[in-house]
């Protein structure tokens, strides 16, 4: 490859989700300063569902947020940004049209698999294919990566992001690229703020089907009550691992999305003027605080560590408790948006 | 109360290999969020762990398994890359049915160089790495 070296100026900025962060910092590239916790509100990324028969590398699904993709779609359809989004078949004609965008001075976000990214550390290096960088400049055969939970930015050659970009799995990663071809210079943030706050509350308390929203809590309460009675003591400690992961793991999920809804709700209030709100903001905040303390005892109950009265029954309990106060909680919500 | 800066876990297990720390929200003193680095958490910690020992064991088993004849170098190196038949056949663009062929010593041993050098790169090693194992 004989193509000139390129280093667009890119402010990179560490977050502590990929998907947000990298809406984050490139609305910040075009002018429109938005953080972290604002771009998950707008884009109503917050919801919560279980869905035992959906795998993913064998484990069963649970997720604290919408689907991948989906939180820079609903956030630019809020703001009003416009943005063109392409897949590829062929590897080479992904990274050529890569090159093409970065020529014209604008960084390129795109969706790679985290098991082929050689720098990230290797304990994290799941086949996990809905990770979004940025790509901002290349050097030789390197190009310039702003990876959002990274507190800097990093580089990768050329072969490997190709490699990154077109793997199979659930999703194929196909090449998926996307940058924003318009980012209105007087969005109205309080609108969409709002908007994307009423959507949260109401997929959240009125999403059907037991597994989705805040009934979903308890669906998986209720599974979780039976693990060990189901598979046996290993296999329990095993799913028990993989819920924990897909709680806290970087990058993938977390009951760190109920601090970055949290922080949203806090930005918002002062926002709209709405000191309701920032109660709201710290009420999700406790609510996350015993998401952490379910995840705690859970990892001593994995690691065979627990105390005698931390047990899967004991987990379920935790649990439900909690899928109560959330549904308590966004139905107040709900109703609170409403009058905003 | 909910989480406040100076409450945010500090576990570190080397996962990270220090290369970066992560970000977390929590309370500072203000009563405002603020992103806060964290070195990991432990159950974090152990989950992560737990997952490798299933991977490790695994591979462990392949190997075995490859050394006793029954299965093919194959076998090792896809779990090697955490895969199973039906997502390496997806990288080699294959039907699963045919990986699975060529996962047993008979099947590989009719592999031809260039679907040697397919499996070879969808799986990161070079043909000879493909064609054995650690012993």
């Amino acid at each position: 490859m004989s193509q000139r070296d390129l280093v667009i100026p890119f402010d990179h900025q560490q977050s502590a989700h990929c998907e947000t962060g990298v809406i984050s910092n490139l609305m910040r590239f075009h002018g429109l300063p938005v953080s972290e916790p604002m771009a998950f509100g707008i884009g109503s990324g917050l919801f919560y569902s279980h869905m035992p028969f959906l795998k993913l590398n064998g484990i069963p699904v649970t997720s604290y947020r919408i689907l991948p993709g989906h939180i820079f779609k609903r956030f630019a359809r809020n703001v009003g940004v416009g943005i063109k989004r392409m897949k590829f078949r062929e590897p080479l004609a992904a990274m050529a049209e890569m090159d093409r965008v970065l020529d014209q001075g604008l960084p390129v976000g795109m969706l790679t698999s985290v098991f082929y990214l050689p720098y990230l550390p290797k304990a994290f290096r799941f086949h996990f294919n809905a990770h979004n960088i940025v790509v901002f400049g290349r050097e030789g055969d390197e190009y310039l990566v702003s990876d959002p939970v990274m507190d800097g930015t990093t580089r990768i050659h050329r072969t490997a992001l190709m490699r990154a970009r077109f793997a199979k799995g659930m999703p194929n990663t196909s090449g998926r690229m996307y940058f924003p071809t318009h980012v209105p210079s007087d969005a109205d943030l309080r609108a969409a703020a709002l908007k994307g706050l009423r959507r949260t509350a109401r997929d959240m308390s009125t999403t059907p089907l037991p597994m989705f929203g805040t009934k979903g809590i308890g669906y998986l309460a209720g599974k979780l009550r039976h693990y060990e009675r189901r598979m046996g003591e290993k296999d329990a400690r095993l799913a028990l691992g993989n819920l924990i992961r897909m709680q806290e793991e970087i990058g993938t999920g977390g009951a760190g999305f109920r601090f970055i809804f949290a922080a949203f709700l806090m930005e918002t209030a002062k926002l709209l003027n709405a000191s309701v709100l920032r109660e709201k903001a710290l009420e999700m905040s406790r609510i996350g605080d015993q998401w952490r303390d379910f995840a705690y005892e859970a990892g001593r109950l994995c690691k065979g560590r627990a105390e005698s009265h931390i047990t899967y029954d004991h987990l379920a309990e935790k649990l439900l408790e909690i899928g109560r106060q959330e549904t308590a909680f966004f139905k107040q919500l709900h109703q609170l948006a409403r009058q905003l | 109360m909910a989480m406040k800066k100076e409450e945010v876990p500090q576990d570190d297990a080397n996962l990270l290999e220090g290369k970066f720390k992560v970000v977390k929200y929590a309370l500072n003193e203000d009563g405002e969020f603020e992103k806060v680095p964290s070195v990991g958490w432990e159950p974090e910690n152990v989950a992560l762990r737990q997952a490798w020992e299933v991977v490790n064991e695994r591979v462990e088993a392949a190997r075995q398994q490859v050394l006793r004849g029954e299965r093919s170098p194959l076998a090792y190196h896809m779990a090697r890359n955490m895969m199973e038949a039906d997502l390496l056949a997806r990288h080699v663009d294959l039907p699963a049915r045919r990986v699975k062929r060529h996962l047993e010593p008979s099947g590989f041993s009719e592999l031809d160089q260039a679907l040697l050098e397919r499996y070879a790169q969808a799986l990161q090693v070079t043909v000879d790495e493909l064609k054995q194992v650690p012993r």
